[in-house]
């Protein structure tokens, strides 16, 4: 994207158009990544709950993968899993390995 | 025509904010300021405004609400002094940066410590950098006129900045002065109807203000905002012609006091200058040729304009009612940066006076003009900066 030079911003930096936080993918952030072990998962829902991101997707009432464009690692969801007898079905591993 | 009045200065102002009947007025009360919006709270609780008064907490508070008022899409006043102004800080640059037209006259006082009441410049002046536009006024009869035009400037389409009104703490803002209000329609129409480009309450076009801008975009918004700076001189002298034709009386970006041929000069603000033109004038008696310049517009600063008003000058003497402690007086920095721009090369003196009240009397600029002539006949500069009507 070419960004824009000081003869073309809007006055004030005011956003002018709608939802636009949206564009801006934070996910670049990251520098631990959340991986969901799908076989110690009991579907609870608290990972979604907590995400303050809203980087985990639901659908049909179940969750899947994450939407990585968002998710900043901040481990949340990993900490709150319950997982299945005693493993859990989040953990955080370092990005570039 | 209008009508001859005798009234104080806050009393001239609040009059102001009257005819124009401002949307939103966020404030909070500090002496010296305070009167002018214990008038103006009057003017909305006896129906003589429509104006939404938001009674505040802080002048933190006062300048936050005003930020969100007209972001809302109104027109926003509030007024203040000093501590203040100095507790706005913060605000002030949200204000400018969003490109808010909040008007605001500033009755100049001092800042603690020592804690004092009086007027100088050291408020307005600790603002000389929050991005907002600075009109001064010499006496009451300008900062009401300073006040109606101020709309008009911050409002101009090509601007939308937020506009300071200063006037001097007691000696204007609380002394009786003849002068001569307009009717309210001419007002009306002179400052017009309002309209927000961008209000956060027209929800069929949702808008957001105040996002985080990283480095890869915050020097392009601030390019933009010195671009809008420079283009305010023009407007400020469009808006005083306009003025003047409803008015019968002439602004300028600043105003030339027997300036053309003189030899000695003095730059001083606000209402000082009043006295020091009496000074000049006797000087001009003796067959001196003695000068004033007054700035009016002080941000943006005119350089080009004052170094041309000041050009038959040898020497000049800059008056600070203000201090930049360890450097010279604003108002000094200014005259000095101008000189450099035209290659113009008086001497050129810097003496502080009237600090938190101190009287300015005529005998100071007496002494400072015949400091200036001494120069001019070949004596040298004995100091650059030095205090004057101070007690050793």
């Amino acid at each position: 994207m070419k960004l824009k030079g000081w003869k073309d911003l809007p006055p004030g930096a005011v956003v002018t158009e709608a939802g636009s936080a949206a564009e801006f993918k934070t996910g670049s952030w990251r520098s631990f990544r959340p991986v969901w072990l799908a076989e110690n998962c009991i579907q609870c829902l608290f990972c979604w709950m907590y995400c303050p991101d809203m980087s985990i997707k639901v659908k049909d009432g179940k969750r899947g993968e994450y939407d990585y464009d968002y998710c900043k690692g901040c481990g949340i969801c990993a900490l709150e899993c319950p997982g299945k007898k005693g493993k859990k079905a989040i953990v955080m591993e370092e990005e570039g390995k | 025509m209008g009508k001859v009045v005798a009234v104080t200065g806050n009393e001239a102002v609040a009059n102001a904010l009257r005819q124009v009947n401002p949307d939103v007025c966020a404030a909070y009360p500090i002496t010296p300021a305070t009167d002018i919006m214990q008038r103006f709270t009057s003017f909305v609780s006896n129906g003589m405004v429509d104006t939404e008064m938001i009674l505040v907490e802080s002048e933190h508070s006062a300048m936050s609400a005003c930020v969100g008022a007209s972001a809302a899409g109104g027109r926003v006043i509030t007024a203040t002094s000093s501590q203040g102004l100095a507790l706005m800080w913060e605000i002030l640059f949200i204000a400018s940066g969003s490109r808010m037209p909040i008007i605001m006259p500033v009755v100049n006082r001092a800042l603690s410590a020592p804690l004092n009441i009086h007027g100088d410049h050291s408020d307005t002046m600790g603002a000389r950098d929050s991005g907002w536009i600075q009109l001064y006024s010499e006496n009451a009869q300008d900062a009401y006129d300073n006040t109606i035009q101020a709309f008009r400037i911050a409002e101009h389409l090509d601007i939308r900045l937020p506009v300071m009104v200063c006037l001097d703490g007691f000696i204007i803002s609380h002394s009786i002065e003849r002068i001569e209000y307009m009717e309210d329609e001419p007002v009306k129409k002179f400052v017009g109807e309002y309209k927000q480009v961008y209000p956060l309450l027209d929800v069929e076009h949702p808008v957001s203000y105040g996002p985080l801008i990283l480095p890869d975009l915050y020097m392009e918004y601030k390019r933009a905002q010195h671009e809008v700076m420079t283009k305010a001189s023009k407007v400020v002298l469009d808006v005083a012609s306009d003025f003047e034709k409803i008015s019968g009386r002439r602004y300028g970006l600043f105003e030339s006091y027997r300036l053309d041929d003189a030899d000695i000069a003095l730059v001083i603000l606000n209402s000082a200058a009043g006295t020091a033109k009496d000074v000049v004038d006797e000087f001009r008696e003796k067959g001196i040729k003695a000068g004033l310049l007054k700035p009016r517009l002080f941000r943006p600063f005119p350089y080009g304009e004052v170094a041309d008003a000041l050009k038959s000058a040898k020497a000049v003497c800059v008056m600070d009612r203000a201090d930049s402690f360890g450097g010279f007086g604003p108002l000094y920095m200014e005259i000095a940066s101008a000189f450099m721009m035209n290659g113009n090369k008086p001497a050129l003196i810097n003496k502080i006076y009237g600090l938190g009240g101190r009287d300015f009397l005529p005998e100071h600029a007496e002494t400072v003009l015949n400091e200036l002539n001494d120069i001019v006949k070949g004596g040298k500069v004995k100091t650059h900066k030095e205090y004057i009507g101070v007690r050793e």
